[in-house]
């Protein structure tokens, strides 16, 4: 089956757009051997990142099975994960404890 | 796995075979550029280094040119000095003359200016032309590779196709005896629990966990979020959310052989395999640490399309991107983009990618090489410019 998205670990919870993904339409994730499909409830663009199940805020962020980050907002199913409702952990200069 | 390379005195291999003009400091780069735009066969070395710094970072330039003037790709070397900078000029030819090529100085003061240093460079390097045109290229291995990486421009592309599928290559050119170098330690943040498991040791692992330590603290200290520049504007455009998720990409490129050694930036590898060097992502100055190194071709990663190539290293362009691929013919050198669309295995493409390796070492050109965009250079500082 051709994919639409990738997932790198089952464990992921967000998948790699590999073409434009409309709002509404069902999205053929792969992941490994298998593939899932999602609904998408946003539209997401080539190489772009979708949440595959609804992440709480707070929530580490998966993928290649390690944490690539922190979500600062719930991001339901299907919908776009970016910069806009994840944070970065590491290189947090703005933290720093002086 | 052959290929014709120019074999030094010293043993070391080029791939290439040109006279080097190499600024000592930033004052000398016109007169350095105009002498080797005289002659056919000359590239020049220019940067913005070598004056009014403080001593740790005057050694990192009198180091970095020495590496960039042993590199096997330089048949010989002329060193272009203003005459009143802070660079060690006596102890760069030494130690290049050292490796058994030749080396001359030029020097513009006492020269009397530009224009007669060009003119009297100019011969000298002529000269040096002529007999580095005299050496044949011999039968060389894979062996007698020493392999830079590198990725730019990245999205979320680069590590899904052309970052493992280079790792692959990575561990073909170490399981046939070469060697590879890895560098970008702000692209290891978040990722070097992984690459401290595929050290040689546990002491070497904390060396790689310490190393990305003290990057990360470099960055951190401008008191603020590295996101914008790392990741970049351009990679969170394609898609990259967090230093996090870039790293884990990038770190791809190495492959799975174990890490020999972790060396300062521009600092040559005395062990063969696969090694970490200090450097940051940035290309001017991560291409020229690898030349440093010792590198005699390098494979470089994009996802948007990376144009930057390097005087004297050929710098294979590699994407995982098909719309880059398409938009950017002129600077991809090979598209593995096969990988993620499902009809090209890593083992396959990172084969791909190995076999053009040794093409490009054999004498192929490069699109950065024959488009001329082989300016990206300059040397990491450590300190401020005072």
């Amino acid at each position: 089956m051709k994919r639409d998205a990738i997932m790198l670990r089952p464990e992921d919870n967000v998948a790699t757009a590999l073409r434009d993904l409309e709002e509404g339409s069902v999205a053929v994730v792969g992941v490994m051997e298998d593939c899932r499909e999602v609904t998408m409830g946003q539209t997401v663009n080539y190489g772009h990142k979708f949440a595959v199940r609804d992440i709480a805020q707070g929530e580490d962020v998966l993928k290649y099975g390690e944490v690539i980050g922190r979500a600062t907002a719930a991001i339901p199913t299907g919908t776009h994960a970016h910069v806009h409702n994840i944070e970065s952990l590491r290189g947090r200069g703005d933290r720093k404890v002086a | 796995m052959e290929f014709m390379g120019y074999r030094r005195s010293n043993g070391s291999v080029g791939t290439r075979n040109y006279v080097g003009v190499l600024a000592t400091v930033v004052c000398a780069n016109e007169t350095a550029a105009s002498i080797a735009d005289k002659v056919d066969g000359a590239v020049s070395f220019t940067h913005q280094q070598g004056c009014c710094q403080t001593p740790v970072d005057v050694d990192r330039v009198t180091n970095t040119l020495i590496g960039l003037g042993r590199n096997p790709n330089l048949a010989a070397v002329l060193l272009v000095s203003l005459g009143c900078e802070s660079t060690n000029v006596a102890r760069v030819a030494e130690e290049i003359r050292a490796s058994g090529k030749r080396v001359e100085t030029i020097v513009v003061q006492p020269t009397g200016g530009y224009f007669r240093t060009v003119a009297e460079g100019a011969l000298l390097v002529q000269d040096m032309v002529m007999e580095a045109s005299q050496v044949q290229r011999t039968p060389c291995t894979a062996a007698d590779l020493v392999l830079g990486l590198k990725c730019g421009s990245s999205d979320t592309t680069s590590g899904l196709g052309p970052n493992p599928a280079l790792g692959f290559a990575t561990d073909l050119t170490v399981g046939h005896g070469g060697s590879v170098v890895l560098g970008e330690v702000t692209e290891f943040i978040g990722a070097e629990h992984i690459l401290a498991r595929h050290a040689k040791d546990e002491a070497m692992g904390q060396k790689i966990v310490d190393l990305v330590a003290r990057m990360e603290a470099r960055a951190m200290s401008a008191g603020c979020d590295i996101r914008g520049g790392q990741p970049t504007g351009g990679n969170i455009k394609g898609g990259l959310t967090t230093i996090e998720e870039k790293s884990l990409g990038a770190i791809a490129k190495a492959g799975t052989a174990p890490i020999q050694a972790v060396y300062e930036y521009g600092e040559q590898p005395t062990v063969k395999g696969l090694v970490v060097m200090d450097s940051p992502g940035r290309e001017p100055e991560l291409l020229t640490g690898l030349a440093s190194a010792g590198c005699n071709v390098i494979c470089f990663t994009t996802g948007l399309g990376a144009p930057q190539g390097f005087p004297f290293v050929p710098v294979i362009k590699i994407t995982g991107n098909e719309r880059t691929q398409e938009r950017l013919r002129d600077h991809i050198d090979l598209s593995v983009s096969g990988v993620i669309d499902g009809t090209e295995t890593l083992p396959q493409a990172g084969q791909r990618i190995f076999d053009e390796m040794l093409r490009v070492a054999n004498g192929k050109g490069t699109k950065a090489e024959l488009s001329g965009y082989t300016r990206a250079m300059d040397i990491y500082m450590i300190g401020p410019v005072i």
